[in-house]
């Protein structure tokens, strides 16, 4: 009723008014409605939230023809890293928990909290990180990824296959977080120019966490970069990382293993990526240790020698990995990678000396053999957020076998927008 | 840049139209290094070894904000140990800070596709906001480099009434588009199409950010045999096969307009930019 009434209202009235009315009308509701769009304008924010909070949620179906329980990497030292292939039949990945933000003008924060599969909690990353010291130079400190080599520094969600070449299994147990403080350089160039030390306790492969006054290991290294082109960017690095293992152990036919001397490591590494389509990349690692080797089955329910020895080790070994991912249609990628160690040389003083044990009582250490692995991949991202990716290996880490694997991966990550490292 | 030319004000752009409105406003008295191209996603980009070089001796970090930079832009600002460029500081502006944004979501949820919580960040293809950007710009480089203040604001003031007579000029031109229905492969053409009064008839990605599906175009084609639209506009940037798969059977053009500045011959600059991407629209629309 009120309606109609007052359509009619609106009838006639529009039917009297002149246009000339009518266009300062709307002239004036332009207006009105432009200071709305004002007042309404909101500033950005730096985040969506403060601190910005993200959640990674990962999984795997694996499928194996060795038990990945039995998994060496037979000619090198156990890294105590969980480097073996995923468990057979679905399991849990880790879940990461990333919490960051700027703290202050000065400072920026960042934790990263891994929840295993076994229920277990580990921080991966918990550090401070400088904003405001300028000329280049950016100094954290905590527990972060170190900053050798390429792969190390990058989050385990985000590489291209669902574990780690062989040298990082081998050299670094995965990767190396360690706790300590990092000075990073940036100069002044057009060309990326990047030099960092780092000074840490050595709490993790190939240290062994020395309850010392003093640091257990130290790094340099130092990236250059640059484009060529608009569409291809590349990067190349070389870092050295030196660690003082004490004690450092390992159980091998009954009887405990143990190294205590130096432990220095080169890596080369490069990147080169073409419009994002297309990513090559490839690390090179050289480890050479040199020290005391003990061996000692005295532990052992029937010990063959029933005594402790212990004479001068030395050994240079290396391996090294590339591969290559090509997105072949929006959201698909295939990659292939090829990872291989090589055993190297190696003395060992307690099988010279013939005082006991021979090369037969190392097998982990002593087998001449060189692991490699074939590995290929495709994985399709619906978003930007999601990632489902099957993975095949035939891996021959182990001397004299050859592990078939298969497996399929999912990685989800929720919250904030992250942004990944070049 | 050798360090004997620290004089000028070095400004790192995110984007390319910002890199050429940077240009317009500090003349000689800056030198301007683009992030990217006119024909690199906006939203795909790395922070790639280069730009942490160049971000490292940048006096102004110019983004769009409003999180279109977010995968890329903080990694600049954390890796290259510049405090100048630090959100906060002086030496870091947003565009989205001084323009007004349109499409704020009501709701933050990715099911929605990837989502902005400050609104639509495509913000420069209206050439009001670009204005006001322009302003706001001038004042930043005023304060960053004082003794060229003046010189400043007069590049400005000569920007801001060349802009306005080429906005009248291209509102005028574009008229005959007002009404017209348009599909947009994504949300980065929403400012055009509000500002010349276009219609958008939907777009190839089922969600921002989603890359357009067989299924989704499917049932846009049937939605256009209905209600037929003008034409398909994509961006330079763009995969052009769905919008020429939808063109073909659809039997409506499909347009590629520059987007920014380089994303065409036509678009050499932010003028260029504004009349390629109209005398595209028009030669489709009649």
């Amino acid at each position: 009723m009120y309606r109609t009434l007052l359509c009619a209202m609106a009838v006639a009235f529009t039917g009297t008014v002149q246009a000339q009315d009518t266009r300062g009308e709307i002239e004036s509701l332009k207006r009105r409605v432009e200071e709305l769009e004002k007042k309404s304008a909101v500033g950005p924010r730096s985040g969506t939230m403060n601190p910005d909070i993200s959640l990674i949620l990962q999984g795997t179906a694996a499928r194996s023809s060795q038990n990945p329980d039995d998994y060496q990497i037979t000619g090198f030292a156990p890294s105590g890293g969980e480097v073996g292939p995923p468990r057979r039949g679905f399991s849990l990945g880790e879940s990461e928990l990333v919490i960051s933000s700027n703290i202050d003008p000065y400072f920026r924060g960042q934790l990263i909290v891994a929840l295993t599969p076994e229920d277990e909690v580990e921080v991966e990353e918990a550090f401070v990180q400088t904003l405001a010291l300028g000329r280049g130079f950016t100094l954290k400190g905590g527990r972060f990824l170190s900053g050798i080599g390429y792969q190390n520094s990058i989050h385990q969600h985000a590489w291209d296959f669902q574990d780690a070449p062989l040298p990082y299994k081998a050299f670094l147990g995965g990767r190396l977080n360690d706790d300590g403080v990092q000075v990073k350089w940036v100069a002044p160039t057009d060309l990326l120019v990047e030099l960092g030390a780092e000074l840490g306790r050595g709490r993790s492969f190939p240290g062994t966490d020395p309850n010392r006054n003093r640091s257990g290991m130290w790094s340099l290294f130092g990236h250059v970069g640059g484009d060529v082109g608009a569409n291809t960017a590349w990067r190349a690095g070389l870092s050295y990382l030196k660690t003082s293992p004490e004690e450092r152990a390992f159980t091998d036919l009954d009887a405990l293993k143990s190294f205590s001397g130096d432990s220095k490591m080169w890596i080369a590494d490069f990147v080169v990526k073409y419009a994002r389509t297309f990513k090559v990349q490839g690390e090179y690692f050289r480890r050479t240790e040199s020290g005391q080797l003990t061996y000692d089955d005295t532990a052992a329910a029937a010990p063959l020698f029933g005594a402790a020895f212990t004479d001068g080790y030395s050994s240079r070994q290396s391996g090294w990995y590339l591969h290559g991912v090509y997105e072949f249609m929006p959201r698909w990628r295939a990659g292939y990678r090829y990872d291989r160690l090589s055993h190297g040389s190696m003395s060992n003083g307690i099988v010279a000396s013939g005082a006991g044990p021979t090369a037969a009582d190392f097998p982990l250490l002593m087998t001449d053999h060189n692991p490699s692995r074939n590995t290929v991949m495709v994985d399709w991202s619906p978003s930007e957020f999601s990632r489902i990716r099957l993975q095949l290996a035939s891996d021959k880490s182990r001397a004299g076998v050859t592990d078939n694997q298969a497996l399929l991966q999912f990685i989800f990550s929720l919250g904030a927008h992250g942004a990944h490292t070049f | 840049m050798p360090l004997s030319v620290q004089a000028a004000l070095n400004v790192l752009a995110c984007t390319p139209e910002w890199g050429a409105l940077a240009k317009e406003i500090g003349g000689d008295k800056v030198n301007v290094y683009t992030a990217t191209t006119a024909l690199q996603d906006p939203h795909r980009v790395e922070a790639r070894p280069s730009l942490i070089a160049r971000a490292r001796n940048a006096d102004l970090l110019f983004c769009t904000g409003a999180q279109l930079e977010a995968g890329w832009a903080p990694l600049l600002q954390t890796q290259s140990g510049n405090a100048r460029i630090q959100a906060g500081q002086r030496g870091y502006f947003e565009a989205a800070s001084v323009a007004t944004l349109i499409e704020k979501p009501q709701s933050l949820d990715r099911a929605q596709g990837d989502v902005h919580p400050d609104g639509n960040p495509h913000l420069h293809l209206d050439p009001r906001n670009v204005a006001k950007v322009a302003s706001a710009l001038a004042e930043r480089m005023a304060a960053l480099d004082p003794p060229q203040a003046g010189y400043y604001q007069g590049k400005d003031k000569d920007f801001q009434q060349r802009w306005s007579a080429a906005v009248s000029r291209w509102e005028q031109q574009a008229a005959p588009l007002k009404g017209a229905r348009v599909v947009l492969y994504h949300k980065d053409l929403s400012y055009l199409v509000q500002w010349l009064g276009m219609r958008e008839a939907g777009s190839l990605e089922p969600k921002p950010g989603i890359p357009p599906s067989t299924a989704h175009l499917a049932g846009l084609l049937e939605r256009l045999k209905r209600e037929p639209a003008k034409a398909i506009v994509r961006s330079a940037y763009n995969d052009p096969r769905p919008a020429e798969w939808l063109a073909e059977r659809a039997n409506i053009p499909a347009v590629v307009v520059p987007y920014t500045v380089g994303g065409t011959e036509g678009a050499k600059d932010i003028f260029g930019l504004y009349e390629d991407t109209i005398a595209r629209l028009l030669a489709v629309a009649r």
